[in-house]
């Protein structure tokens, strides 16, 4: 399931190196990260609903909001998410509020597919236990 | 997905470390400063996986609050971009401080602006880390840097 992820470029490099940071110490590392993410990008999601709604429109804040967004992304390895708030800011930069509404129609869509993926897949984790964690799974 | 993630909420000064075993005496002690929960989470770990003790702070304000506390910090790894206090504002106040002076400050960053790397070097910073970091980078980083 995890090769998929990365196969479909939901997921890069950066997920497995969360993962090999997990240990005897901290078993769950990776899920508590995303756990975070999760509840982080949500709220930036939200801010930037609303943010959009605005007139006129703050470009300067949009990208930065979305600069969060983006960062937070990286540190998990969300590549898809990642690229989609590079092009929103783009969209910022050209002062453009029709592609940033595109744009970010399909952020959203990304957010919510890598939740429920990843959510899939810490669930089968817990279920097949140790011994898929301790599979890694070719890239 | 698990519920009880880290709790390192905004606004809270959390000690990583007190949720690891009992380290030994020499073990050095790093602050970590980012007001993202996710970046806080990964250095983190990334640290800790090192056999650092870590302690993450959301905020420079509440890094100069526990500096003032704890004197055992062995060094600082700070976001750059942060409200308030930016990561260059928290290293000036550092190397403007006699108490704090000596303690290696980095510095990371998700951007690669050269003006941005050359201030903070030139300020003081050991080294500038691009996000999202590495585990490979902070070895090297502290390898060289708390010999």
């Amino acid at each position: 399931m995890k090769k998929s992820l990365f196969d479909q470029g939901y997921l890069d490099e950066q997920f497995y190196q969360l993962e090999e940071l997990q240990d005897e110490v901290s078993p769950n590392f990776v899920e508590e990260v995303v756990t975070l993410f999760f509840r982080d990008s949500t709220r930036l999601v939200t801010n930037i609903d609303q943010a959009l709604e605005k007139r006129p429109q703050d470009f300067r804040k949009l990208d930065a909001c979305m600069h969060q967004l983006k960062v937070s992304a990286s540190s998990i390895g969300a590549a898809k998410m990642k690229n989609e708030c590079t092009s929103f800011k783009e969209f910022c930069g050209k002062e453009s509020l029709e592609g940033c509404i595109r744009s970010f129609q399909k952020l959203k869509k990304e957010h919510s597919t890598l939740r429920t993926k990843l959510e899939n897949y810490f669930q089968l984790l817990r279920q097949v236990g140790p011994v898929e964690k301790a599979v890694r799974s070719g890239k | 997905m698990s519920s009880s993630s880290s709790s390192m909420s905004s606004g809270q000064v959390e000690d990583v470390a007190e949720a690891a075993p009992a380290a030994p005496p020499q073990q050095r002690l790093v602050l970590a400063v980012d007001d993202s929960s996710v970046d806080r989470a990964v250095i983190a770990g990334i640290l800790r996986s090192s056999k650092f003790q870590v302690t993450a702070v959301d905020s420079g304000k509440r890094a100069l609050e526990l500096l003032d506390l704890k004197k055992n910090v062995s060094m600082i790894i700070t976001d750059y971009w942060m409200p308030e206090m930016t990561g260059y504002e928290l290293l000036k106040a550092i190397k403007e401080s006699s108490e704090l002076k000596e303690i290696p400050v980095v510095i990371m960053s998700s951007e690669n602006v050269p003006n941005r790397i050359t201030m903070c070097l030139e300020e003081g910073a050991e080294d500038f880390l691009l996000k999202p970091v590495q585990p490979c980078d902070v070895s090297r980083l502290c390898s060289r840097v708390l010999k």
